[in-house]
């Protein structure tokens, strides 16, 4: 691709960017929400075409009308949301758009080959190296990881030549990003281009061969990923050091606010901790721990089995609107799914928990949300035409802002907050992490939930893991690394 | 872009514009006559009272189907209450209550049940269709003339109102839920709950009860629209308005409801209804068949619908 130009209305996506890669390469594209990455991709899968620039494959001059084109010419895109039919059968999903014909007469009147369907989808998951998928299970049954196995199958079925990857692993537990690593390797020797979108910086350092960093829309530097640090692809990235990422200082822990005895989720051995106003308290583990059920059991969203909550003078679990008006704000790990209403405005989705104050008794102003939410845009420095904008026009990071500011609007005492960091660009994440940072100065309390390690061990006073539905022994952080969390987390080494 | 949306926002009353406008211009002047307006709000109140709940039902994302039944059973028990000797309020106010007391049954039913909206009020459109008939005894019960009767008469009398009682409560309630739905909390829970139940569920909003209070307005609505139907038939009938819910959906629809949820308003409900009632009498005032008007009225739903979806995607 070279000199690749697209603009969108009055904003430039992309100006003149390069981009090339080799068969038997993994080349990482890096950059942040909003550096034209996805439009960059989307210009190579033909779901758009470009204003200026030309593309070649194989040496061939290429210009896919249609995403349609863009396969038949050897193009294949996984992309971060899965794109799979969940009541079709594995094969069915393999070959789906490409089904073979029946021989004969009945295959010009749209007979499929039932044959062929299985023959072609063994042929695909043994190239991958999983024939244990069963074949004619729903795909819908089938973890995130088989799921994505499934549609990387599909993309072999076709016969591509160049797949691209976006953000890969962001469904994916840690012993799933490992096979998957393993998996590309072995694409990467059956001479397939890769191409490998991705916010986590150590998967780029460990998969692949060359890295190109976009920022703003143009090309920020490249080079083979075997002599850069992840410091410097980050700098590359943001147009600043990482010393900035997480807010520094000391803090002064206030006396007990949240408590949770022998609380026992579905699912879940009973869970005990303490949190202290001014804490940042945080839970790891890996996907399917049981984190993200313990987080819902306490703040009221799914049934428990037994045990309390004792939040200020309130012992519960109370329902969520309890939980909301005893001071705790959660925010959710599924962020379009049920953290925001992406189809009411930012004003409606940062003020729905206490709309009570924003106009005389019973009533609500609509004036009144929108100043409040205003407000906050501008504290959070939340990229929008207005209050009234969709929350769903508007990028990752900023969507996940209005979601924050919602806890922030309410003034929550306690903030639960499930991977709040999930996703979002680098410049997001790290004006979440300075807003946390203050809050606990202003001694409220956090229950952090992550997958990535490295930021709760920055922000986090303690830590204590979960593995398999059990939480392990709080510890300061200080005791931590990366190392000793993921012993726990994968259940090498026994909760102590 | 921005004027293209206020255009589109005032789309609904510019189609009942533009239609009114044409069958004056086929028919002449006195389509928009004073008495033919009157006519013409005379038949649209039924639908439209109906329509204010449903507009509530769709807000939140679902749906009812039994409002047709419950209008029927509303005539009904106004007809018995009268037959019975209450006073003409209090067989208004039955008839009322009974379809709150529906509504509040399709509610109940929906939350305690999951079962979705559509298969809920699938089988109480039928339910309460059969009781319509058993209270009823499978006739149409006559019933002595009130002042309910005159509810939706024309005003001729030189009292000073300027449109017949029905349509000025017609009105009142559309004022009513038009400020419910845009400035109170419980208005702007039901939005939120359409647009992404789970988002409401963790916000605080307590799900549940705002489903059933707004399937009882919604049912409340459908039984005063009873009252309405009997005071145009004088009988207590239970084989009335069979399909109503249709045309009920269809006014709430046109006006820029989703059925999807968390869309909608009162001014496109109204604005709709009034659509369709127009198409209605001017077809027959021109002399065009029924079946020309249905084609017309269906033609109009498909492409309000697909108008809205090809604006929300421009945006």
């Amino acid at each position: 691709m070279r000199g690749v130009r697209k603009a969108f209305g009055g904003t430039v996506a992309l100006d003149g960017v390069d981009l090339a890669v080799r068969a038997g390469e993994v080349c990482a594209l890096v950059g942040q929400n909003g550096a034209g990455k996805s439009t960059l991709m989307s210009i190579l899968a033909g779901a758009i075409r470009p204003d200026a620039g030309t593309m070649a494959l194989d040496g061939a001059p290429y210009s896919p009308a249609n995403p349609r084109e863009a396969r038949k010419a050897g193009v294949a895109m996984i992309y971060q949301e899965l794109s799979l039919a969940p009541h079709l059968s594995v094969m069915d999903n393999i070959s789906l758009g490409l089904e073979p014909r029946r021989p004969g007469v009945p295959g010009a009147l749209g007979f499929v080959s039932r044959d062929k369907v299985q023959h072609t989808a063994r042929a695909a998951l043994r190239q991958l190296g999983h024939p244990e998928i069963p074949i004619d299970a729903p795909a819908g049954d089938l973890s995130p990881a088989g799921q994505q196995l499934v549609e990387i199958a599909r993309s072999l079925a076709c016969g591509c030549s160049v797949l691209v990857l976006d953000e890969p692993t962001s469904s994916l537990a840690h012993a799933d990003v490992q096979k998957l690593f393993g998996l590309i390797g072995r694409l990467k020797q059956q001479g397939l281009a890769l191409v490998y979108i991705s916010h986590f910086i150590e998967e780029v350092l460990e998969v692949s061969d060359r890295f190109v960093v976009l920022r703003d829309g143009r090309n920020a530097g490249e080079g083979p990923t075997s002599e850069t640090s992840g410091d410097r692809i980050v700098s590359l990235m943001v147009g600043r050091t990482l010393d900035d990422l997480y807010p520094s200082g000391t803090r002064t822990i206030g006396a007990p606010v949240l408590e949770l005895r022998d609380l026992a989720p579905e699912h879940l051995a009973p869970v005990s901790l303490t949190l202290h106003r001014g804490e940042i308290f945080g839970i790891a583990g890996l996907l399917g721990a049981g984190r993200t059920r313990l987080l819902r059991g306490l703040f009221g969203l799914d049934a428990v089995k037994s045990g309390a909550v004792t939040l200020g003078v309130h012992t519960g679990p109370g329902t969520p609107s309890e939980s909301w008006q005893r001071g705790m704000g959660m925010l959710s790990e599924n962020r379009t799914g049920e953290g925001l209403a992406t189809n009411l405005s930012i004003a409606d989705n940062m003020t729905l928990t206490r709309l009570k104050g924003l106009g005389h008794g019973y009533f609500v102003s609509p004036s009144a949300q929108q100043r409040a939410a205003r407000s906050w845009i501008e504290r959070l420095g939340i990229r929008t035409t207005g209050p009234a904008q969709r929350v769903a026009s508007l990028s990752g990071g900023n969507q996940q802002k209005v979601a924050f500011a919602r806890l922030l609007h309410h003034d929550v005492d306690v903030l639960v907050l499930d991977e709040p960091t999930r996703g979002i660009d680098v410049a997001s994440k790290a004006q979440i992490y300075k807003l946390v940072n203050e809050l606990v100065a202003a001694q409220k309390a956090v229950l952090i939930v992550s997958s990535y390690f490295p930021e709760l061990l920055a922000i986090c006073d303690r830590i204590a893991v979960m593995s398999r539905g059990r939480l392990g022994v709080p510890r300061p952080a200080s005791e931590w690394t990366e190392h000793t969390l993921l012993l726990e987390a994968s259940g090498a080494r026994p909760a102590s | 872009m921005k004027r293209l949306r206020t255009f589109a926002d005032a789309g609904v009353l510019g189609g009942l514009l533009i239609v009114a406008l044409l069958f004056a211009f086929l028919i002449g002047p006195q389509f928009l006559s004073p008495a033919n307006l009157e006519l013409m709000a005379r038949q649209t109140a039924i639908v439209c009272i109906a329509a204010l709940g449903m507009t509530m039902v769709i807000v939140a994302g679902g749906i009812d189907l039994s409002v047709g039944s419950v209008i029927a059973l509303g005539t009904v028990v106004a007809a018995q209450f009268l037959r019975e000797g209450a006073w003409p309020l209090v067989a208004a106010c039955g008839a009322v209550a009974a379809g709150a007391a529906c509504g509040l049954m399709n509610g109940v039913l929906i939350t305690g049940l999951r079962v979705v909206p559509f298969i809920i009020t699938l089988g109480t459109m039928l339910l309460v269709r059969g009781a319509a008939k058993g209270l009823a005894d499978e006739r149409r019960l006559e019933a002595p003339i009130t002042w309910l009767n005159g509810l939706l008469r024309t005003v001729r009398d030189g009292s000073g109102l300027l449109l017949p009682w029905g349509i000025w409560v017609a009105v009142v309630l559309a004022v009513v839920v038009a400020v419910t739905l845009q400035y109170t909390r419980f208005g702007r829970h039901l939005f939120a709950i359409g647009s992404n139940e789970r988002t409401a569920r963790l916000c605080g909003v307590r799900v549940e009860r705002c489903k059933i209070a707004v399937y009882t307005i919604a049912g409340a609505f459908a039984g005063l629209a009873g009252v309405m139907e009997f005071s145009r038939l004088s009988v207590g009938d239970p084989t009335v308005a069979i399909g109503a819910e249709l045309g009920v959906i269809a006014a709430v629809i046109i006006g820029g409801g989703s059925l999807s949820g968390g869309k909608g308003t009162v001014v496109g409900t109204v604005a709709g209804a009034g659509i369709m009632t127009v198409i209605q009498i001017g077809c027959s005032q021109y002399g065009l068949p029924n079946w020309v008007q249905e084609i017309v009225t269906g033609t109009i739903i498909v492409f309000a619908v697909a108008l809205d979806h090809l604006r929300s995607k421009r945006q």
